[in-house]
């Protein structure tokens, strides 16, 4: 156990450090107001430098243009991307999900196809997984794909879908054998987002934005050619692809985390309650020193899994724990930030007396959605009781 | 950077965990816990040719030389089995009290025949006020001896000198000295026993060198290894409980099925997964911070202790309600760690006490930090 920096993970992060800070857009703010569009062409120009700058989608071989950093290396770069207050990357489904999905299974004329043009921002990335009866239950997918001659023709539906509106390419689970058991039928697609037939739908959320869209398929076709690893073998890509989900993202985030919590700590200073700033209130320094510890310890957790996928090779279903406990954390942090605010805790962006451009508002909103995305609390535990725990599978 | 064990700390794991399941297993420790002392003579020995009583001590004393995050790993381990007796009190307490204050005369007194396994300690902290604060000690020395009462003191019928906190120092007492009179206290913990110390005109010898007045600097550091090894301990438990309570709702049968295939007890299960890998990420963190004296290290033992002493309760509660009827009786194990877990809860500060400690740290400290900062 040696949680210093060793002297190659110290000369990649000194080089990175020093790149963002000659780089990073200096007039990025996430609060400021500006189109959906105007933002995404904004990062897109970020990815293009970093892209230049050689730190695009660098956990990918260098034979694909990465730099085959090693996992401590990707850790490194997120935590340093967060410390930088650096813009996120246009196409991050791109180079965090597809691109490694595309190394793993696709085939040489696809790498050499698609991987480039992912690093470069030139074509944006969405995927097309979840549908309105395949939520937690992915394996039912009903979407479905037949083969008429050198091509599949799509037919069907998938929501919670995000960047559709942008992308050019959605990475897409199709049923292409209704008559096998569920996991058995299904096969992933490339498809062209330009493609005739093709519908995206803005799905707007509760906190008001269009993150999300629905996709519709109208006898959409897609040539065999881009059938991604073996047809109906599609469970285990799309298996794959989740299992980077719940990768070394999760460090940037923590560092995120930490940041909020510094502010909040900053306003405990200036709010008042009981004739004293919220500072010195005994049960408030309570709840503070709770979601600090929590904060600290979703730090050594992911550390500790990280240490584990080194010496494994895979993220293991141990990760579960990490979803569970940073999206639960936050949900807790934004509680503490709104009792902390009192009234100013509901007023969102725009009004003169925001706190924060709205942040607070926005963030206990946005909260609600952690314990659902990329896998709900109940499947993470679900996941923990089976594949950890070897309960037997209640489904 | 790498979280993991090295090779040697998972050998040393393995093999604590090996030792301990042929030295003291649930029957042994069920006897133990009957008795009045919990100690057994036989089983300190073993503990002693082992090196285990003098993990962290230097080599000159008689010790491995290990760091703390080997003792961590002793520690989980000895929670894991439910180590009966002074181990804690005397190797994690007492002995790192020695090892920050003791002069070396008194290393060589005391310190020494701990690692030999010849001697038993522990450390008398509180008093009537409860409070885990060196700070709050009203007792104090005066001509060398000692008057007045201490309280919640672990295994001090065993002990054969103890140290005792005072306003004005540490001090050092022969367990058989005169006016020294040692009572039980009935806790719920039957495997480590708590006792109250009553000193009257007691012979006391003051720990570190005659010219201290305070003990404060490095008695704090010392209670934050004996925390980190405790909060390592509560690791251990609750990774005991989880599993048996996962493989009793493996077997259990209701409605002709195993009640373990029931989401709401899978889930129960998986939280209290996640409460034992949190701790036990935390814990190493700290035992790390410490041996590195990083300078977060004080905020990283209070976050093991705070989340450990939080999390060992709730995974006991999960345990015993997974396991129904049976997880209420006395035939069942549980309620032995359940016990442990209560005692150690509270034992060197519980959650409240430590996120105060926190929040000094991060709201406070850092604040005046920042301020004295900008003046410059």
């Amino acid at each position: 156990m040696d949680l210093n920096l060793s002297a190659d993970e110290l000369k990649f992060r000194d080089e990175l450090r020093a790149w963002l800070k000659e780089n990073v857009p200096r007039d990025w703010d996430e609060w400021r107001e500006e189109s959906l569009e105007a933002r995404f062409e904004f990062l897109k120009g970020w990815q293009r430098k970093l892209h230049n700058g050689g730190w695009a989608g660098i956990s990918w071989p260098k034979e694909f243009g990465g730099r085959g950093a090693s996992l401590m290396q990707q850790v490194i770069f997120w935590q340093e991307m967060a410390l930088a207050q650096a813009p996120p990357m246009a196409n991050v489904l791109g180079l965090g999900l597809i691109g490694p999905t595309i190394i793993a299974f696709g085939t040489e004329a696809q790498k050499k196809r698609f991987l480039p043009k992912i690093l470069s921002a030139e074509e944006i990335w969405c995927q097309g997984f979840s549908e309105p009866d395949a939520g937690s239950d992915l394996a039912n997918v009903r979407c479905e794909a037949t083969l008429e001659g050198g091509h599949y023709i799509v037919n069907g539906q998938k929501v919670w879908n995000s960047y559709g509106w942008a992308a050019h390419w959605c990475e897409l689970v199709v049923r292409t054998d209704p008559n096998v058991p569920q996991h058995k039928g299904l096969t992933v697609l490339l498809l062209d987002m330009k493609s005739p037939g093709v519908e995206v739908r803005p799905l707007r959320q509760m906190t008001g934005e269009t993150e999300f869209n629905e996709l519709f398929f109208r006898d959409v076709r897609v040539p065999v050619e881009n059938v991604v690893g073996k047809v109906n073998d599609g469970w285990k890509v799309a298996i794959g692809t989740l299992m980077h989900e719940r990768g070394t993202f999760g460090a940037g985030l923590q560092i995120m985390y930490r940041r909020n919590m510094d502010r909040l700590i900053e306003l405990s200073r200036t709010m008042h309650r009981n004739g004293r700033p919220v500072a010195q209130d005994p049960i408030f320094r309570q709840k503070l020193a709770q979601c600090y510890a929590e904060i600290e310890i979703m730090r050594a957790n992911q550390m500790r899994a990280y240490s584990r996928i080194s010496a494994t090779g895979v993220p293991g279903p141990e990760g579960s724990i990490q979803k569970i406990f940073w999206s639960e954390l936050n949900q807790r942090f934004q509680q503490v930030a709104q009792e902390l605010l009192g009234p100013y805790g509901q007023i969102e962006g725009t009004d003169a007396h925001a706190i924060d451009k709205g942040m607070w508002a926005y963030g206990y909103l946005r909260s609600r959605g952690n314990t659902i995305e990329a896998g709900t609390s109940e499947i993470q535990r679900n996941i923990i009781g089976h594949f950890v725990l070897g309960l037997p599978k209640s489904y | 950077m790498e979280f993991g064990l090295s090779e040697s700390q998972q050998i040393l794991k393995d093999s604590a965990r090996k030792f301990f399941a042929g030295e003291c297993n649930m029957a042994q420790v069920r006897r133990l816990a009957e008795t009045e002392t919990a100690y057994d003579a036989a089983l300190w020995s073993k503990l002693a040719e082992q090196g285990f009583t003098g993990i962290i001590f230097p080599e000159e004393h008689g010790g491995l030389g290990l760091g703390k995050v080997e003792l961590a790993l002793l520690m989980e381990e000895a929670g894991y089995a439910l180590l009966p007796g002074p181990f804690f009190s005397t190797i994690a307490l007492a002995g790192s009290v020695l090892d920050a204050l003791a002069t070396a005369e008194q290393k060589k007194n005391y310190l020494d025949p701990i690692c030999e396994g010849k001697a038993r300690s522990t450390v008398a902290l509180l008093e009537d006020n409860a409070s885990w604060d060196p700070a709050a000690a009203r007792i104090d020395v005066a001509g060398d001896k000692l008057s007045g009462t201490k309280l919640f003191v672990t295994d001090a019928a065993i002990a054969d000198f103890i140290i005792v906190t005072a306003r004005n120092g540490a001090f050092l007492v022969d367990a058989k000295a005169p006016g020294l009179t040692i009572e039980p206290m009935k806790g719920m913990d039957l495997t480590r026993k708590i006792y109250a110390l009553h000193f009257k005109e007691t012979p006391a010898e003051r720990l570190g060198p005659a010219e201290h007045r305070s003990a404060a600097g490095g008695l704090a550091r010392a209670l934050e290894v004996a925390a980190t090894a405790l909060a390592a301990e509560m690791v251990g438990g609750m990774q005991r409980v989880l599993e048996i309570t996962v493989a009793y709702a493996k077997t259990r049968k209701q409605f002709g099925k195993p009640i373990g295939i029931f989401q709401a007890v899978q889930h129960q299960c998986a939280d209290m997964y996640l409460e034992t890998e949190s701790s036990r990420s935390a814990a190493y963190y700290a035992a790390w911070a410490l041996e590195e004296n990083a300078p977060d290290a004080s905020n990283a033992v209070s976050i093991a202790k705070m989340y450990a002493s939080d999390a060992c309760r709730t995974v006991g509660n999960r345990g015993i309600q997974v396991h129904g009827g049976m997880g209420f009786t006395w035939e069942n194990d549980l309620h032995f760690y359940y016990r442990r877990a209560k005692a150690s809860e509270t034992m060197l500060g519980d959650a409240m006490f430590h996120r105060e400690h926190i929040a000094h740290l991060v709201i406070d400290a850092a604040h005046l930090a920042r301020e004295a900062k900008s003046a410059d």
